[in-house]
């Protein structure tokens, strides 16, 4: 039952494309250290948002 | 009313929208072919699963630091985001089947019809079927409410723009006593896939500890920015593959 409701909590969050959470869980990790290092960091959280939609894209085009 | 508010608004109204009108066909195939009161019975044992849910995180997720909550909340709602946004865009360039209402309409009647004849005036296939439905589809709206208000502030906006979806959709569907296959499932899946992806990526980085120049004034050119770029993957996918194919990560 705590499997099944954990691959439940697994589908549910992450669904079909564990790459594009990976690659969300980057994207604001390197937001993070950007900002605790005082430097801009803004612009991080879209291109990295875009990069990882085309990567999935691209993946689910290849089929 | 600011325009996040609006656009909270607008996001929760149209996610709801369209999960409901998937939630109403899985209702309208199992209640016009075996037993409308067994599945009402299983849309109602739904409602509540989801309402205890929502009653049960809403004020766990509340209690959160505003530093924790929008990374957290920014994170998941950038995962949803891009999960709709690429679905919606590989179904625009007709590289993923479009959601068929009708199509999904009969085959749930016919497995409803194989599932053998109602017995009794309580039918536990409808029941089964239609909380299932219900459930699954209401989860990730429950979510979305939840999320979008405790960010905002404001759960009862969220919770307003859902229930108008709801009604809204059901009344429509009960009047056509039809699956509402008309609804444009793709192209709204497209506009919330942008609003949730817009929410995460501003969320996300202001819990990450950036700040946005102009504040929240950057919500309206991130969705563009956004739009426009995934609207440009579409047109590179209906172009051929190797415009899409040849390029990032090449």
């Amino acid at each position: 039952m705590i499997r099944g409701a954990a691959l439940g909590v697994w589908d549910f969050v992450v669904g079909d494309d564990w790459r594009t959470a990976a690659g969300v869980v980057a994207v604001l990790g390197a937001t993070a250290v950007v900002a605790a290092a005082g430097l801009p960091a803004w612009w991080l959280s879209p291109l990295g948002a875009l990069a990882t939609l085309y990567r999935s894209v691209r993946r689910g085009s290849l089929g | 009313m600011s325009g996040a508010e609006a656009s909270l608004a607008v996001s929760v109204f149209l996610a709801c929208a369209v999960e409901a009108v998937e939630a109403l066909t899985i209702v309208l195939a199992v209640g016009s072919t075996r037993s409308w009161s067994s599945a009402f019975s299983g849309v109602l044992a739904a409602l509540a699963a989801l309402a205890v849910l929502i009653v049960a995180l809403g004020p766990a997720l509340t209690s959160l630091p505003i530093g924790v909550l929008r990374i957290v909340v920014g994170g998941l709602l950038l995962v949803f985001g891009l999960q709709w946004l690429r679905k919606a865009i590989l179904r625009a360039a007709g590289l993923k089947s479009r959601h068929d209402e009708q199509a999904i309409f009969e085959a749930e009647a016919l497995a409803a019809g194989r599932a053998g004849a109602a017995t009794g005036e309580f039918d536990g296939y409808s029941f089964a079927i239609s909380f299932k439905g219900v459930l699954l589809e209401g989860l990730e709206v429950a979510f979305i409410v939840l999320t979008f208000g405790a960010n905002q502030h404001d759960v009862g906006l969220a919770a307003v723009a859902a229930g108008a979806a709801v009604a809204l959709v059901v009344a429509v569907g009960f009047a056509a006593r039809a699956p509402l296959a008309r609804v444009p499932e793709n192209s709204m899946k497209f506009v919330v896939g942008v609003l949730l992806t817009t929410f995460g990526v501003f969320w996300g980085a202001e819990g990450a500890g950036a700040s946005w120049p102009g504040g929240e004034a950057a919500l309206p050119v991130l969705a563009l920015a956004i739009f426009a770029a995934a609207a440009l993957m579409v047109r590179d996918l209906l172009l051929g593959p190797p415009a899409l194919a040849g390029g990032l990560g090449r």
